[in-house]
């Protein structure tokens, strides 16, 4: 109950589905989604395979909450093998996708092999079946869920689907389902391309039921009223989204600017949540013309925009005159304070073709905003961009590139390595902001010290997500923290990487947490599926798929010298701000991080950590 | 007192918590392929509108079923009385706006009962883009809100968000 107990398991090589039972005793150790298909993993593949290789594998995977009434029950999650970090990689997504595939029946999909060639497949209740794609290949996001619902007649199908970036192994291409929202990072997508998968089409009409539904209910509207009353998740997000914190973070000083350049951002409020919902000067309308809320969610943070008609962007191209999905934080951080453009239709274009074409967003702007150092620095020429004049601040250039990047064409092929590589390529490897190979986030680590530590230790490579210590050190939830010094920052990162992978493994969204700590979580997923499951428990499988993530990583050949930052974050004080003067303490974090983790001074988990853990 | 469903779509961020409540109620677990009302997602128009059965004084539905399966209750629901549903369909080509429809995992027609005068679909509505209201006063809100403007100038053409607030 709560779990559907079906694992879908799909050979591409041999063109074969079949069906097995889901692993219950992996399941009260790993709880779901992210554990419980990292846990799958990790027993199936070689951690020193190629990613693009057909030894990787691409695992599709619900939570128990998933499909459930609980707010924001609708999340799933993609495990594999990353293709831009060579990590473990989780890339979490919302919109509808995640339900429909519980209501078919079915916990997860496990993709293995390469198909001969393009094929799409098509899960309607318990059939499942790989169809020829050719029909589909070269296409954008967007017109492969139009032509699979038409194909198959059905408009109440859900699709998640790579882009052209995909198909082309883009290094950071994304996922998206229900036309914009994305299993963003890590290049999950390039991994779906390279096995010659263009989308998984889902439509389910089983449903789900729980363990207790009773006190499930009783849980779920417990939960649903905390969020309501919540000044957070109930009036903060639903009204301004995420890009609620662009004017916020810049004030602390710790919006990184220009490829790490700087910390505050002259044009943050050009590109603000604010500036959104200001009608514009050319044609009087506003940006911004709706919230949306994913499946299940009781908040609703998801932003419909429109763009300006008249746009250099779109005046010739009607196809994108219509709403669509909106700036969020991260990508407005990424395409407009890391490469300089405060053109807030610009970004707003931009964002489109991300999710047209399969990009994650914040890597795409970071590598912008690398490039635009390198061209300033004279390390890349107008020849070599193709005629681009990658300068800081230029909408055009970005705007460009995000339209070539995808189609890997010309200096859109070098621009889709990443940063990392691309940098390093250009002999500049300390300008590529990135960990893991993985370009960090809209958080600049020498104001919030804490993210400086969260960066250098996400298993999957730079992130916000895995431990977002901003909630305490500017937000004050659950207790304010200074952000400005390093003391205790270890505790309170691992505190919320523990709690996090435990909430990345039940099917909801971790924005529930500005408001939920897992004593509001816990009685829900009790009630959903059996297991015994209290907070104490979810916080012990969370320090499990924690280590069990490190695991992987050491296998596949990192060490303690991989949590690292760039150099720019510990030895280049910020400029300006209340952050001026200080670097990133990461040297005074790290130790004592390894310690409370229960790692050896080479960060590796000790014999005792692992049997504790049951690993 | 006669109640009524009414929906406000400009409040309405396509959750579906709605379906999901719906298909609780009425089929004990949690599925929007059996839900009686559907959330429509108009995405290139930003609009997001909840859709069921008005429960019409002369219902087509009604008038249409060759067994007299649909009857008015006292509080003038629709009802459809499975024992007697043959399961002909008549009744959803009859219905002009698609809110009745044919079951088949039980051979009988499914529609809004409006959970027997408390329908779980408002209660869930996070919104309240769904409400449940004196059938004679459906217009209030939305009468007050036109007569708010009444005498102040502001525009009341098309472009005017009455719905949005």
């Amino acid at each position: 109950m709560g779990w559907t107990s079906k694992i879908l398991r799909v050979n591409l090589t041999e063109g074969t589905a079949k069906s097995e039972p889901l692993n219950m005793d992996w399941a009260a150790k790993y709880l779901g989604q992210r554990g419980l298909a990292s846990r799958y993993l990790v027993e199936e593949i070689d951690p020193r395979c190629d990613p693009l290789g057909p030894g990787n594998k691409l695992i599709f995977a619900t939570g128990p909450l998933t499909g459930t009434a609980a707010s924001t029950g609708g999340r799933y999650s993609v495990i594999t093998k990353g293709a831009l970090t060579n990590a473990i990689a989780c890339s979490n997504s919302g919109g509808y996708w995640g339900a429909e595939l519980k209501f078919a029946g079915w916990d997860m999909i496990i993709l293995e092999g390469r198909s001969p060639k393009p094929v799409y497949l098509a899960v309607i209740d318990d059939k499942a079946e790989l169809h020829d794609a050719s029909g589909i290949w070269g296409t954008s996001v967007w017109q492969t869920d139009e032509w699979i619902k038409k194909r198959h007649q059905d408009p109440m199908m859900h699709v998640s689907a790579i882009g052209v970036a995909g198909e082309n192994q883009v290094l950071y291409s994304c996922i998206v389902n229900d036309l914009h929202r994305a299993a963003g990072r890590s290049g999950v997508g390039a991994v779906m391309g390279s096995k010659n998968l263009k989308a998984i089409a889902v439509r389910g009409t089983g449903g789900v039921r729980v363990r207790d539904f009773k006190a499930f209910m009783a849980a779920a509207n417990a939960g649903k009223k905390v969020l309501r009353d919540n000044a957070v998740t109930g009036q903060g997000l639903p009204t301004h989204g995420t890009q609620v914190l662009m004017n916020v973070i810049n004030e602390v000083g710790a919006l990184p600017t220009r490829n790490s350049r700087d910390v505050q951002f002259e044009g943050a409020h050009d590109i603000s949540a604010e500036a959104m919902a200001t009608p514009r000067k050319t044609d009087g309308r506003k940006n911004l013309l709706t919230n949306q809320a994913c499946f299940g969610c009781t908040i609703a943070c998801g932003r419909i925009s429109k763009i300006d008609e008249s746009h250099y962007t779109v005046r010739n191209k009607p196809e994108y005159w219509h709403a669509s999905g909106g700036l969020e934080y991260e990508a407005a951080w990424a395409l407009g304070a890391a490469t300089g453009v405060n053109d807030l239709e610009a970004l707003t274009y931009t964002n489109f073709i991300c999710n047209e074409q399969g990009l994650d967003p914040i890597s795409f702007g970071a590598t912008v905003g690398a490039a635009m150092e390198l061209y300033e620095l004279g390390l890349l020429s107008k020849e070599t961009t193709g005629g681009l004049e990658m300068k800081f601040g230029s909408a055009e250039a970005l705007t460009r590139a995000a339209e070539l990047v995808g189609k890997a064409e010309g200096f859109g092929k070098e621009l889709g390595l990443g940063s990392a590589r691309l940098t390093a390529k250009h002999g500049k490897p300390e300008l590529a902001m990135t960990v893991k190979g993985q370009e960090f986030p809209a958080y600049d680590p020498r104001g919030i010290q804490g993210m400086g530590l969260t960066y250098a230790t996400s298993n999957r490579g730079a992130c916000h997500l895995r431990s977002y210590t901003v909630s305490s050190e500017i937000l004050g939830i659950p207790h304010k923290t200074d952000p400005l010094v390093t003391d205790g920052k270890a505790g309170l990162v691992k505190a919320f990487q523990d709690a996090t992978a435990a909430v990345d493994s039940t099917g909801l969204c971790v924005f529930t947490t500005f408001a939920w700590t897992l004593n509001d979580i816990a009685p829900q997923v009790d009630a959903a599926v059996e297991g015994g499951w209290t907070p104490e428990k979810m916080l012990e499988a969370g320090e499990r798929i924690w280590n069990l993530e490190r695991q992987f990583n050491m296998r596949a050949g990192f060490t303690a010298a991989d949590d690292r930052l760039p150099d720019r974050l510990v030895k280049e004080a910020a400029r300006t701000g209340p952050a001026k003067g200080l670097v990133n303490g990461l040297d005074k974090m790290l130790p004592e991080y390894y310690e409370l983790r229960g790692w050896t001074k080479d960060g590796v988990p000790t014999n005792e950590t692992v049997a504790r853990l049951a690993l | 007192m006669l109640k009524a469903l009414v929906i406000d779509p400009g409040k309405c961020t396509g959750c579906k918590q709605c379906e999901m409540a719906c298909s609780y109620e009425n089929e004990g677990v949690f599925n929007p392929a059996k839900s009686r009302i559907r959330v429509f997602d108009f995405h290139h128009e930003a609009r997001f509108v909840p859709y069921t059965c008005t429960q019409c004084a002369e219902a087509w539905c009604q008038q249409a079923c060759p067994v007299n399966a649909i009857t008015t209750d006292a509080m003038g629901v629709k009802v459809v009385h499975e024992n007697l549903c043959v399961g002909c369909k008549v009744c959803t080509i009859a219905c002009p706006f698609g809110t009745i429809n044919y079951n088949a995992s039980t051979g009988k027609v499914i529609k809004c009962d409006l959970c027997q005068g408390n329908p779980a679909c408002a209660d869930a509505c996070p919104t309240a883009a769904i409400t449940y209201q004196d059938v004679e006063q459906t217009g209030y809100d939305k009468m007050k809100l036109w007569a708010a403007r009444t005498g102040t100038g502001e525009s009341a053409g098309p472009n005017a968000p009455a719905a949005r607030h």
